[in-house]
């Protein structure tokens, strides 16, 4: 059966496979597992953004009724326990390493965000924890704490880390100074623009949380975690912080709640979980509550930066300089230097043919929570800034925004940028031309026109993205600073009685992998959906792999399977040609069946299942009994997923109040496994971006270092009446580096959004520049003042 | 956030004075407060209850008094720590000036929270900072026989007058009450406890109230 006659192959919109247990409360999350002789922790942490720790009194606390054990720094270091690292070294343009300091798993005598890690309690219950936590005397001396990212640098801003004077872990650079001065010297204009890309914090729906184990008999760690990577997991803990031998630590990432970044990171508390565990010789198990999620989770996002865009007379780009100031917070985390650079600086070509370009970015340290890869990490930033100075130069020159993007947009492929990326495959001109007509971009001033007699004003925003996904061709980022390879593991496994069982190494946390992994398999081998199990999250199953995140998962996981699944193909071919008694060359499989050319001699897959595994009669030194194979699939270039967002917004400037009356998404994600899927990942995507532009914001207090944005009174996620129904297109070309032509898609909407959000807001308000997120009283203000300047005209 | 006011009390100032420094009169005045307990002379260590907006805590600390002038006045400070609950911080200068029939008692406070209480009750630290600077205040004064400086008039009508034209139903200028000069979001009604549109306007009755009360 083909595909579409199956309708469970490549392309069907099938419905997802993991949604039935998960809406009916039969998932599997960290917190619904429970070990026997089970303990709890409870972290206490730091009131203060800045202080040193005179005295930690533990006595009171131990004593209390139900503890088990009290740990304080102090324990973990006395254990030659190391601490927490980052997996990416950048270099300085002066060729110096970044400046790395200490990261403890729980403080030793200095806490530097609210938050920080104190002690740990370990009790028999999570009340009796929290309660004797209460006890814990801290003799703290509070300090100053440094929270601005414009005035961290100045040398008068308390230090964060002794190692990082002026609290600057690395001033690093990319692209060509020379060629970049040389362009905008002979520039007929320049636009100039200062932007904020203000911190998110992360909401995944499951907090995060561990369940830490230690085997007396067998010397065998066990950690169940809410991870997007449980083998990267592993090997940092073991390699790095030390905790035990890679083969004697397992590390389980069950069902998970989401992630978008947050989860793939090494934390503080699944670390002690799993170190401690030994200690008490009982299970140890911690679940984030949502305050502690917003202290402790990773941050993203968090930028200030200075960009001015060369243009010649006829409004084509000539160079781009940027100058960002990317805050890193207190510690460095598992990837935070990356993202700031290798995933931002590289993208700020666009999807434009942009001849000279030079960023630098200063990644400085602050007093507040570290902030690392959020829902496309780096490369929101960098479509931003540049989708917002694009539709800047648009307004300044008078060039239609759809026009000037067009003018420059990058038509042959390949196109090597300045900054490293080249470009493959793209049409960015079909996918502007598909949004244009999607949201019926000639009628535009008519609804103005008609929305400015009902008193509102309305806006149009465009926002023409490109991001780097397929994380990541191993050489390639190892030459940039990268501690690990970014390739793909699967093994595919057949049974007896032929149905399948497919081991990767990626993580599927909200993604639907279990359906589109299992589409691929039923796709090519011809088997039912319902056949194929996908087996993921596991170390003592899976092998080895790098995760989730960065949407790799389809163009380097599903390649890595198709891989497997050309060997499988092989080695079926064979089996079959024995069988039946033909050469090899003559076996056709197709629709899960296997026949010799020019005969009517035919094998059902499982009936060359069972053989594989009876294995009467094969010559043994040609073919071997079973039928089992690995792939490791190491990707040649990065996937360049592009696209057009447009999107209108309506603004009553007496409240201030915006709504989106329409948002056009036109993406090209090459070949599309699931569309049902791939719809939910944009809206998903979209939703957070929508977000950022005008809701969501982590504000910590400029003096105290306090997060003030703590709760959800205070800090905004979207809702579905924030949101419109969004129209959805796609256009392709396929990726040409992957054998499936995939491109990714699980960050497209929140990197595009923002923009277009922000873009339409200042179209609807006639001015240049508002920061995100655009609050009903920003937009107020600005519309109040926007009406005196008219008035005063 | 400052707050001041003044209260007039029908006894000699030394005797306030003496009151004032006077660890039972203290324990009985402050809000919540279980225990206070005099160190050293100019030293008192407290155990009190507090609950700021949704977060309870119990705060020790100690209360230690500086720019001692007797009888004239004092500032009174105190650093608490409530645990995981985080902790609190705040000083008061209290002065004691010679009145018709009694003394003038006249403060200002200004207070400071950290950890769980700025991230889930930063929004109610004023409220809740003016509302126990007025109950200390009004126990002490009522134990030693005073009572808060009032002006005459009805309030009620002021407040109704405050909540038709302060607030109007489609004010875009909720950033003004905003503690934290974060721009409170209208539809923001989940969490923890009650919405802004609720209590933001029990806010500004309240500071109303306390301006009405001490006579600005």
């Amino acid at each position: 059966m083909s595909d579409a006659a199956s309708g469970e192959g490549i392309g069907q919109p099938v419905r997802r496979k993991e949604d039935y247990r998960f809406i009916t409360g039969n998932g599997h999350y960290t917190d619904d597992i429970n070990r026997p002789r089970q303990t709890f922790a409870y972290f206490l942490r730091s009131p203060h953004a800045h202080a040193r720790i005179k005295s930690i009194d533990t006595s009171a606390a131990e004593a209390a009724p139900g503890v088990v054990a009290v740990f304080t720094g102090k324990h973990v270091a006395n254990d030659g326990i190391g601490g927490l690292i980052c997996g990416w070294t950048v270099t300085s343009k002066d060729g110096t390493p970044m400046k790395v300091g200490p990261h403890p798993i729980l403080a030793l005598d200095t806490v530097r965000y609210v938050g920080d890690h104190v002690a740990m309690v370990v009790a028999e219950t999570l009340a009796d924890a929290r309660a004797a936590a209460e006890l814990i005397e801290v003799d703290y001396e509070a300090l100053p704490a440094t929270v601005s990212l414009s005035s961290c640098q100045d040398g008068k801003a308390p230090q964060v880390h002794a190692e990082a004077p002026r609290n600057t872990c690395f001033e690093w650079e990319l692209g060509n100074k020379a060629e970049t001065e040389a362009a905008f010297a002979k520039a007929d204009r320049v636009v100039k623009l200062d932007l904020k890309n203000n911190r998110l914090i992360p909401n995944a729906m499951e907090p995060r949380a561990a369940i830490g184990e230690f085997d007396k008999g067998t010397g065998i760690y066990t950690l169940h975690t809410t991870s997007q990577n449980p083998h990267v997991a592993r090997l940092v803990l073991s390699a790095f912080v030390g905790v035990a031998p890679e083969h004697k630590l397992r590390v389980i990432a069950p069902d998970v709640g989401g992630g978008f970044g947050s989860k793939i990171f090494i934390y503080a508390e699944e670390t002690a979980c799993v170190w401690a565990a030994a200690k008490v010789g009982r299970p140890i198990k911690w679940t984030a509550d949502r305050s502690e999620a917003f202290l402790s989770d990773a941050h993203g996002r968090d930028h200030l930066s200075h960009a001015e865009l060369a243009l010649d007379k006829d409004g084509r780009f000539l160079g781009l300089r940027v100058k960002t100031i990317a805050n890193l917070g207190a510690y460095l985390s598992t990837f935070s230097a990356a993202v700031p650079t290798y995933l931002y600086g590289t993208l700020l070509s666009g999807q434009y043919d942009l001849p000279a370009i030079h960023v630098e970015v200063d990644g400085v340290y602050t007093h507040t929570a570290p902030v690392d890869a959020y829902r496309g990490a780096g490369r929101p930033e960098a479509t931003y800034l540049i989708e917002r100075i694009v539709e800047t130069a648009a307004r300044e020159t008078g060039i239609d925004p759809a026009e000037i993007r067009r003018r420059n947009y990058v038509k042959t492929f390949p196109h090597q940028t300045p900054v490293i990326m080249n470009y493959d495959a793209g049409d960015y001109a079909a996918s502007l031309d598909a949004a244009l007509d999607a949201i019926d971009y000639k009628g535009f001033p008519a609804r103005k026109a008609e929305a400015a007699r009902r008193g509102m004003l309305r806006g149009i925003g465009f926002s023409s993205y490109i991001e780097a996904c397929g994380l990541a061709p191993s050489a390639a980022v190892g030459s940039l600073g990268a501690g690990v390879g970014l390739w793909e593991s699967a093994e595919v496994r057949v049974n007896p009685t032929g149905n399948i069982e497919v081991l990767t190494g990626s993580h599927s946390h909200g993604q639907g992998h279990e359906t589109t992994f299992a589409q691929l398999v039923a796709s090519r081998l011809g088997v039912p959906l319902a056949n194929v199990e996908i087996v993921h999250g596991d170390t003592d199953k899976v092998q080895f792999g790098m995760g989730t995140y960065g949407s790799r998962s389809g163009a380097v996981g599903m390649s890595a399977i198709a891989k497997a699944l050309d060997k499988i193909e092989a080695k079926a071919k064979k089996i079959a040609a024995h069988l039946m008694e033909a050469a090899v060359e003559d076996i056709v499989f197709e629709n899960g069946v296997f026949t010799v050319q020019g005969t009517d001699k035919s094998l059902a897959w499982a009936e060359l299942s069972l053989a594989a595994y009876t294995a009467h009669g094969f010559p043994s030194a040609d073919i071997e009994p079973g039928l089992k194979e690995g792939a490791f699939y190491d990707p040649t270039n990065f996937t360049f997923p592009a696209g057009c967002h447009i999107c209108e917004v309506e603004i009553d400037p007496d409240t201030g109040i915006v709504k989106i009356a329409k948002f056009v998404a036109v993406d090209d994600f090459g070949t599309v496994i699931n569309p049902m899927i791939v719809e939910g990942q944009v809206h998903g995507g979209i939703a957070q971006g929508i977000g950022q532009a005008l809701l969501e914001h982590g504000v910590y207090d400029a003096d105290s270092g306090q997060l003030v944005t703590g709760s959800y009174m205070d800090y905004c996620m979207p809702r579905a009446d924030d949101l419109p129904s969004f129209t959805l297109g796609f256009t392709k070309t396929e990726c040409p580096s992957n054998p499936l032509g995939m491109k990714g898609c699980g960050e497209a909407g929140a990197i595009a959004s923002p923009p277009a959000v922000i873009n339409a807001v200042t179209d609807a308000l006639g001015i240049r520049e508002i920061e995100m997120p655009a609050t009903p009283a920003r937009i107020w203000e600005a519309a109040q003042a926007a009406t005196s300047r008219a008035a005063a005209e | 956030m400052e707050m001041s006011g003044e209260y007039r009390i029908p006894a000699p100032r030394e005797e306030v004075w003496a009151a004032l420094n006077d660890p039972e009169v203290l324990q009985k005045s402050i809000p919540g407060a279980e225990s206070v307990n005099k160190i050293a002379d100019d030293e008192f260590e407290a155990v009190a209850k507090a609950k700021v907006g949704p977060v309870s805590a119990r705060f020790k600390g100690k209360v230690k008094l500086t720019d001692i002038d007797p009888p004239n006045g004092y500032t009174i400070s105190g650093e608490g720590n409530g645990g995981a609950a985080g902790f609190a911080k705040g000083s008061a200068r209290v002065t004691l000036t010679e009145a018709e029939g009694g003394t003038l008692l006249a403060y200002t406070v200004n207070a400071q929270v950290g950890g769980k209480l700025a991230q889930i009750g930063q929004r109610f630290i004023d409220s809740t900072a003016s509302r126990m600077s007025q109950e200390f205040f009004d126990n002490f004064s009522q134990l030693t026989g005073g009572s808060r400086v009032e002006a005459a008039g009805a309030e009620t009508p002021e407040i109704v007058d405050e909540m038709e034209h302060g607030i109007p139903t489609k004010s875009p200028d909720y950033d003004s009450i905003s503690p934290t000069g974060v721009p409170l979001v209208p539809d923001e009604e989940a969490g923890m406890s009650l919405s802004p549109w609720v209590w933001a306007p029990l806010l500004i009755i309240a500071l109303i109230l306390l301006v009405w009360f001490i006579g600005f």
